[in-house]
């Protein structure tokens, strides 16, 4: 059997934009080569932070569900949703207790700061590494392609309706470089009073 | 430490046993080097975490906060780094307010050592450790098995070849502190250039009795050049099958805002 984190298959990426930030994910749920559903989301909203998991699906689950759990918590103990910056702790710590049995997911987290609005973005590797970035952050089976394409088209202050493109975009072609992700997207845009959820039209091939 | 969750091990083991590949932790494929001078310490580290082949973060922070005055280089894994200085950092603030005293590199050392040594490698921390403490200037190396050395110049991780070469060649007793800077710089620059593992920029951090100065990116030899023409895509470019607005004012404030199920997908229940 093949590596546990591309068996399934599946493609994340954030970015920062002009007081706004950007979450997506592709929509594939695979066996190896076989395609068992085409809506299967990545990306999940607790309050006001955005969780994107890609990886293993068993885990993606656990892991969604254990954070809706810990953030659920978190709010009724101190009485405010969780903040990014706290979020990107807590997911840290949660994946590292596992160290030695780690759940097979690279996790982003996305949002705006409660107090400043400053846009945050930030990723982990499966061990709860995080990888602090003031640009974009990608995971999943795709990464390689995102992490040129991004590299590419990703710019400073893109407003949000210009963030949206750009995203899809580097999404979209970059899940149809990879065969174990695409068949459509989500895209959040995140800005300071509201979030856009957009679905888009992919390859379904 | 309360401890880790091994509740996952079978699992990953059965599977590791079918011939899966463990998953590929974020490395500090990396150099940091260590040079006492005089009247201080000096610690210096790339800023490059790759995950295999990959560059997964250009300008991340090697250089660990331990306590005011002592600092730590962290090499290998990035995870265990970053957690093993954070767990030793907290042990120590307690230990120093338990005694009422400042903490000792020395101890810091000890520490370190005794959780790397119990762990048996399997944390993959290699640190330098760098510091000022009423018994003097210190500076050791801390490997991910257990063993230290006390060194006056001393380079880790896999740019330590690049970065040991400048210091056997360079090198001298009773070094100002600006001589220092300059050639630790100068050790990781080697590491930056030389192996493919390090890159981006230069972090100092220079440890004196009477403070610590953080140089982040003291050198930033590898800024990326500005595009000169914009890939802005037309507004519209995407084709939207769905589009939903969520005002913030709509989500409650103590409820999560959920997406309510088709009719088909209701839950079986008796009667």
């Amino acid at each position: 059997m093949s590596d546990p984190s591309s068996i399934n298959g599946g493609a994340c990426v954030a970015m920062v934009g002009k007081d706004c930030v950007a979450i997506a994910c592709d929509l594939r749920l695979g066996m190896q080569a076989l395609t068992i559903s085409n809506n299967f989301p990545k990306v999940f909203q607790y309050g006001d932070v955005f969780l994107g998991l890609t990886g293993l699906a068993t885990d993606v689950n656990t892991v969604s569900d254990l954070f809706r759990y810990k953030t659920n918590m978190y709010r009724l103990r101190e009485e405010r949703p969780i903040a990014p910056r706290t979020m990107a702790n807590l997911v840290s710590s949660s994946l590292y207790e596992r160290r030695f049995g780690p759940y097979f997911v690279s996790p982003v987290v996305a949002g705006l700061d409660p107090k400043t609005s400053k846009p945050f973005i930030c990723g982990f590797d499966s061990i709860g590494c995080i990888d602090f970035a003031k640009d974009f952050i990608v995971s999943g089976t795709a990464s390689d392609q995102l992490f040129g394409i991004c590299e590419g088209l990703w710019e400073a202050d893109l407003e949000p309706d210009d963030l949206f493109e750009t995203i899809s975009q580097a999404l979209l072609n970059a899940v149809d470089r990879d065969a174990l992700s695409g068949w459509g997207a989500h895209v959040y845009i995140i800005e300071k009073d509201k979030v856009t959820k957009r679905l888009l039209k992919g390859r379904q091939d | 430490m309360p401890g880790f969750d091994f509740s996952n091990y079978n699992r990953n083991a059965a599977l590791h046993a079918q011939g899966m590949p463990l998953p590929k932790a974020t490395s500090t494929g990396t150099t940091i080097v260590g040079c006492i001078f005089d009247g201080g310490v000096v610690i210096a580290a790339d800023t490059r975490a790759t995950s295999g082949p990959i560059v997964a973060d250009k300008n991340c922070e090697k250089l660990h906060y331990i306590a005011p005055q002592i600092w730590c280089a962290g090499a290998g894994t990035a995870a265990d780094t970053e957690f093993t200085t954070a767990l030793i950092s907290s042990q120590l603030e307690l230990h120093a307010m338990s005694t009422g005293r400042k903490p000792r590199v020395v101890t810091c050392m000890t520490m370190l050592k005794q959780h790397l040594f119990r762990y048996q490698g399997h944390i993959g921390a290699y640190l330098v450790v760098a510091g000022v403490d009423p018994t003097g200037t210190h500076l050791f190396t801390v490997h991910a098995h257990g063993s230290t050395d006390k060194l006056p110049y001393v380079t880790m991780g896999s740019g330590s070849l690049a970065a040991m070469s400048v210091f056997e060649s360079k090198w001298k007793a009773e070094l100002t502190q600006e001589e220092a800077v300059e050639l630790a710089s100068q050790a990781i620059l080697a590491g930056i250039w030389n192996d493919l593992g390090s890159g981006s920029n230069v972090d100092v951090a220079v440890i004196t009795p009477e403070k610590t100065t953080l140089k982040r990116n003291l050198i930033k030899p590898n800024e990326k050049v500005p595009k000169q023409q914009s890939y802005k895509f037309a507004r519209g470019t995407t084709a939207v099958l769905n589009e939903k607005i969520i005002k913030k004012s709509e989500i409650g404030r103590y409820v999560s805002v959920q997406e309510v199920p088709l009719e088909s997908d209701k839950m079986e229940v008796d009667s």
